[in-house]
């Protein structure tokens, strides 16, 4: 059904009358309209299952007696809704418009944007329908099987293709920061995607397959993709969003081109290397842990330079945070990134992951990422984005995005305060032992200690979702209520001779 | 085309280039930022030197410190047991009445076994040993297998109705669905079982009820509950004349039970826990129905 619906959209751009020669003079964007509208339908969607499985741990009860309600089917339901349904969504559309605004060039064909945003969001609904029934490979943030995993990498060599075709037919002589990080972005996620879905179906008929990496090199390749899947994903893509919608919003230069450099070769090159730290005191060889505990270390600098040559570039426009909720949610998402690429250097160092590790720290460290960083900078992309791509005045109310602004971040501090909390308590009550050498606490005693943390938590996580659900009636009401802008022609891809003259 | 700029806040020139109006400054990479990356890698390469970190082929830097996370755990287990021998060789060596006589050993009977029992026993008996439906409370006086020490020990360690060559095996069978009681059959000796735990049940009416129950009880239950109905210990046969149900003591379920039988099943512990730790457990578990009483 969902695949026949992506194909009536992919097949209707194809029918379409013939565009006219003067298309060139402006870019294509219903695309990255649909993806706005994706991205935030996912986020409601997949923020509700997030509280559900909050509320599960709190009170197990919550899942009926239904099979599908079971916490191990929920929760990849929600780390695939926000991750790949909400993030992926909102890279795809935002990317969409950056890549045409920094190269002055409309993208080269109408079929191909639309087919990469139907394609992956069917590949969301199938992997997502599938974990609901019970059909998963089990590996954290690859559970999807076969079927979509082939399908993702289809879409995904196009969405490549398009963003190269793109950039070829840019007009600026240099390629923007932001197109290097989404670039990486793309290319890295489709090798990861690929090597780590490397699997034998058990028949063409059946959707259970098995991994070829066997053992310990199956772990190793599951966190080598999955501690990449955070640093290419949900880190050097959204910073590509942060590099465009930042500056645009503050009205200023970015703070130094040299630190986007070495921010952005140190990121691509570090990451790569540190995935190893999440195998820390396993069967993985000892000197594999090492090289990924002091690569993550070395990622430190790489990871702070961004995020200071974000807040850097505010210099000069302070005011407009104040007064700019929008502008606050990208600010705000730069400190919970500098935040979070500390605490997760500091984790990687084994002997601090042997308290944190398999406890709640590992959820609020990725929690702290997920929506102090990666959700707030989309948030703040967002209402920068929507009254320009609709070409409205503004926003439908700047006192709604005030609202979510601090909905968000009431419910971020809420849940990675209890996550920490609870996470240490956990880790220490696990290491205490008697003064005769006995465990003080059995696993169940940190589990009671553990339940007002996780209905805190819920709590944030409430908070959180109720912000989305603000933020994406204000989107709606924006595109429905507010007067068109008058249309001052500036943006679109304007003939070289143009441009020059412009400058 | 580039063309370069000064930002009237920073002072700086921009690099010239300009997309979609966004402009990059030609700053240089601050000395804090440089100093601070000299300082990761330094750690880093320190920790290379210390630690087992670069592949040689089939073997690898040994790291001048020789860790090695294999052997790190090794010892650390050796460690902990030495540091464990002193009571724990007791505990094994002495009998229960020695151990229960013995105040500085049953206090660590009571930290060591409230962990044990949370990490074994707590799933089914709950964290304060009052079980649940259909699983017992092993905190009051009324045992199937008997609550003596040694007793709770060898249930532990044999289990009840388990794979163990030694385990306790004990079994209710379903009168109705094997068709050796009739319906009625069944109704009046789950009303004479229920009439023992509920005197103020026996009513004129339902007295004679009571009666022919008993009497159907004495010919089918009393081989194993008793002709009291007090049950049995030897066996693992419940007594049914107390207020105390495992499956639940109202009269449905006393049919249910009847009809359709009921087999528990408590896991071997024999080659999951050492001996000592099911001599602590015991004690534990003893101590739990003791404070009870």
């Amino acid at each position: 059904m969902a695949g026949l619906l992506c194909a009536i959209v992919v097949i209707h751009s194809y029918y379409e009358p013939e565009p006219t020669p003067d298309r060139l003079s402006s870019y294509y964007d219903p695309p990255i309209k649909a993806g706005i509208a994706m991205s935030m339908a996912w986020a409601v969607f997949a923020m509700f299952v997030g509280v559900w499985v909050a509320l599960l741990l709190a009170w197990p009860e919550l899942t009926f007696d239904q099979p599908w309600a079971g916490f191990g089917r929920l929760r990849p339901v929600h780390t695939t809704g926000v991750i790949f349904g909400f993030g992926g969504n909102a890279l795809i559309a935002t990317s969409f418009h950056v890549m045409q605004r920094t190269s002055r060039a409309r993208m080269p064909d109408q079929i191909s944007p639309w087919f990469v945003l139907a394609g992956y969001n069917l590949f969301c609904i199938l992997s997502v329908s599938g974990y609901f029934i019970g059909i998963t490979q089990s590996k954290e943030y690859a559970e999807a099987e076969w079927y979509a995993d082939i399908w993702l990498v289809i879409v995904w060599v196009t969405y490549f293709v398009l963003y190269i075709r793109t950039i070829a037919r840019r007009k600026e002589p240099h390629i923007y920061v932001a197109n290097w990080y989404f670039l990486a972005f793309i290319l890295v996620v489709a090798i990861l995607h690929i090597v780590n879905n490397i699997a034998v179906p058990v028949s063409i008929g059946h959707a259970k397959s098995y991994t070829v990496w066997a053992g310990v090199q199956d772990a190793m390749v599951q966190w080598w993709y999955g501690h990449n899947a955070v640093a290419f994903f949900l880190t050097a893509g959204f910073l590509g969003m942060l590099y465009y919608y930042l500056p645009v919003r503050a009205q200023r230069p970015i703070f130094s081109y040299r630190l986007s450099i070495l921010s952005f070769w140190g990121i691509t090159f570090f990451y790569m290397w540190a995935g190893s730290h999440h195998l820390h005191y396993t069967a993985l060889p000892h000197w594999v842990q090492t090289l990924g505990m002091t690569f993550s270390v070395m990622l430190l600098v790489p990871s702070w330079a961004s995020a200071g040559n974000a807040l850097l570039t505010l210099n000069g426009a302070w005011h407009r945070v104040r007064d700019d909720a929008t502008l606050r949610f990208m600010m705000v998402a730069a400190v919970f990134y500098g935040l979070s690429t500390f605490e997760g250097s500091f984790m990687a160092i084994r002997p601090v992951n042997s308290l944190s590790h398999y406890t709640d720290w590992t959820v609020g460290h990725v929690h702290a990422g997920a929506l102090g960083w990666v959700a707030l900078i989309t948030f703040g992309s967002f209402y920068t984005l929507v009254p320009s791509l609709w070409k409205r005045e503004r926003m439908y109310s700047a006192g709604l995005v005030e609202v979510h602004f601090w909905l968000a971040l009431a419910g971020t501090l809420v849940y990675v305060f209890a996550m920490w909390n609870s996470g240490v308590i956990q880790g220490l009550m696990w290491r205490t032992y008697t003064k005769e050498g006995t465990l003080a606490y059995s696993f169940l005693d940190s589990l009671v200690a553990m339940r007002p943390y996780y209905v805190a938590r819920a709590f944030g996580g409430i908070l959180f979702l109720a912000g989305a659900i603000v933020g994406s009636y204000n989107i709606w009401m924006t595109v429905r209520a507010v007067p068109q802008a008058a249309d001052t022609g500036k943006d679109a891809p304007q003939p070289e001779k143009v441009a020059v003259a412009g400058e | 085309m580039a063309v370069e700029e000064r930002d009237p806040v920073s002072g700086r020139k921009t690099t010239g280039h300009e997309w979609n109006g966004i402009t990059e400054l030609d700053t240089p990479v601050p000395k804090g930022v440089l100093i601070f990356l000299i300082v990761t890698h330094v750690f880093a390469v320190l920790w290379w030197f210390l630690m087992p970190t670069w592949p040689l082929g089939t073997s690898y830097t040994k790291g001048f410190l020789g860790v090695n996370q294999h052997s790190t755990v090794e010892e650390k287990l050796v460690t902990a047991q030495a540091g464990r021998a002193s009571w724990m060789n007791r505990i094994e060596a002495e009998s229960f009445e020695q151990v229960l006589a013995d105040p500085q050993l049953m206090s660590i009977v009571e930290s060591t076994g409230h962990r044990l029992f949370g990490d074994n026993c707590a799933a089914c008996h709950g964290v304060d040993g009052k079980g649940r439906a259909n699983y017992p409370n092993l905190t009051d006086d009324d045992w199937l297998w008997g609550g003596s020490v040694e007793t709770i020990a060898e249930t532990m360690r044999v289990g009840i109705n388990t794979e163990h060559p030694e385990s306790r095996f004990a079994q209710m069978p379903s009168f109705g669905v094997d068709g050796t009681l009739n319906r009625e059959e069944i109704s009046k000796a789950a009303t004479y079982v229920y009439s023992l735990s509920h005197p103020e049940f026996s009513t004129e009416e339902v007295k004679k009820k009571i009666e022919s129950g008993k009497e159907v009880f004495q010919a089918n239950c009393a081989f194993c509950h008793g002709e009291d109905a007090r049950g049995n210990q030897e066996i693992g046969a419940p007594n049914l004349a107390d207020a105390r149900w495992l499956y639940g003591g109202d009269l449905q379920t006393i049919v249910d039970t009847i009809h359709g039988g009921r087999q528990g099943h408590m896991p071997t512990w024999d080659e999951r826990l050492t001996e000592g730790e099911i001599k602590i457990l015991a004690l534990y578990v003893h101590s739990l129905s003791k404070e009870m009483r």
